[in-house]
């Protein structure tokens, strides 16, 4: 039981409190990117949950094993976006010969998932914070959920958003850049929540 | 002229961040307070200068099939270089920026100028290229940080410039991540009109 409520604790504290984009500030670029309809949204929301829960696996198996025998540590940086580089590419490789459909539907967001820094954040988070194995894939996995989530929320405002009219030098960026602000505001409600 | 010319377009004309939008992460992240922000230009600027000038030296060498795993591995020697000399030399704004420096990594102007200027031009330009649009990245960076940290702290370098009364209650939103989003989204809006007026004139 205690497994559960601790599992359950960290999957609101990355989702909501610590959320990757609205308060880490995050993997911008594919909220801002990808966020124009939900269909897209939610193929790049999938990829990212998938990567980040493997890649924070495997990043910390290199930093135990490898680096910190070795030490090397100071080799991190280097290391970990090697890994996540090779790690999407052979998460491709095998998607598309072993799930053509899911392939066809996430295919063309990872190779974009590389320089999402929302993975190798993760990853040096992970580290940084000192997580056991198991910590750090639920934080990874957790923490593509927080993504997808404010990205199929945005993904949704945008859509919405293109009918409305709006002042020529407010229309594309700044009015996402507005809103993300709005949804920050919002989300920096849950901050004063106290899972103790 | 025409080396002039290569320094200054990253700083107004291509402007990384306003004009390009790239760079989203730390332009938002470290934007709290002008010192963080002046870091975090600089040691962006040092990454993107010599990780232009190395790749410019080897784009004959390196295979156009695995250049962009190439490119990284040049960037992020880089990044561990001035991550370890920030560590070493200015420990408390190492601390401050965090996380940030490891990910200049994935910070797309880095990988975006390799990709669009270094792997095509001599060492020469692509050094200036690289000082460039740094410098027009850290400018980016001073002025978002700069309207922040006055609203938010009514400080601007840890010195005080708002009155008393505005300091002890002072706009905290804007020191927190909505005031970064909202800034950015209200600096570009203005940037938008002020192209527009431009091309009235000229027109």
């Amino acid at each position: 039981m205690a497994i559960v409520t601790k599992i359950l604790f960290m999957a609101v504290t990355s989702i909501f409190i610590n959320n990757f984009v609205l308060s880490r500030f995050l993997g911008l670029c594919p909220y801002l990117g990808v966020s124009k309809k939900i269909d897209s949204a939610f193929g790049m929301g999938m990829a990212v949950i998938f990567v980040m829960a493997i890649a924070s696996a495997f990043t910390w198996l290199i930093n135990q094993y490898i680096l910190i025998p070795a030490n090397m540590q100071y080799l991190q940086t280097i290391a970990f976006i090697l890994t996540i580089a090779a790690l999407v590419q052979f998460v491709e490789m095998f998607i598309q010969k072993t799930a053509p459909a899911l392939y066809k539907s996430l295919g063309v967001y990872l190779p974009l998932i590389t320089t999402n820094c929302a993975v190798l954040g993760v990853a040096v988070i992970n580290i940084g914070e000192g997580l056991s194995f198991l910590a750090s894939i639920l934080n990874g996995f957790f923490g593509g959920v927080g993504f997808t989530v404010v990205l199929l929320m945005m993904a949704g405002i945008r859509e919405r958003l293109e009918k409305a009219e709006l002042p020529k030098s407010m229309q594309g960026m700044p009015i996402a850049l507005i809103i993300a602000g709005c949804m920050a505001l919002a989300f920096l409600g849950f901050s004063g929540l106290n899972l103790g | 002229m025409s080396a002039f010319k290569e320094l200054t377009k990253g700083i107004f004309k291509e402007n990384p961040t306003f004009v390009l939008v790239l760079g989203m992460c730390p332009t938002l992240a470290v934007t709290s307070s002008l010192k963080n922000a002046i870091g975090m230009g600089m040691a962006s600027t040092f990454v993107l200068m010599f990780s232009n000038i190395l790749i410019s030296l080897l784009k004959d060498l390196i295979p156009s099939k695995i250049r962009i795993p190439a490119y990284i591995v040049v960037i992020a020697s880089f990044v561990s270089i001035i991550d370890m000399a920030m560590a070493a030399y200015v420990p408390e704004l190492h601390k401050n920026l965090g996380i940030f420096i490891p990910l200049i990594v994935v910070n797309c102007i880095i990988l975006g100028r390799a990709e669009a200027f270094a792997c095509k031009n001599n060492v020469f330009k692509s050094a200036l290229d690289g000082i460039g649009m740094g410098l027009g990245f850290t400018l980016s960076l001073s002025v978002v940080s700069i309207i922040r940290e006055i609203l938010g702290a009514g400080q601007l370098l840890e010195i005080d410039i708002m009155p008393q009364a505005y300091i002890k209650e002072p706009m905290l939103a804007a020191i927190l991540a909505p005031g970064a989003f909202i800034t950015l989204g209200l600096l570009m809006a203005l940037i938008n009109i002020i192209k527009d007026k431009k091309k009235e004139v000229k027109e």
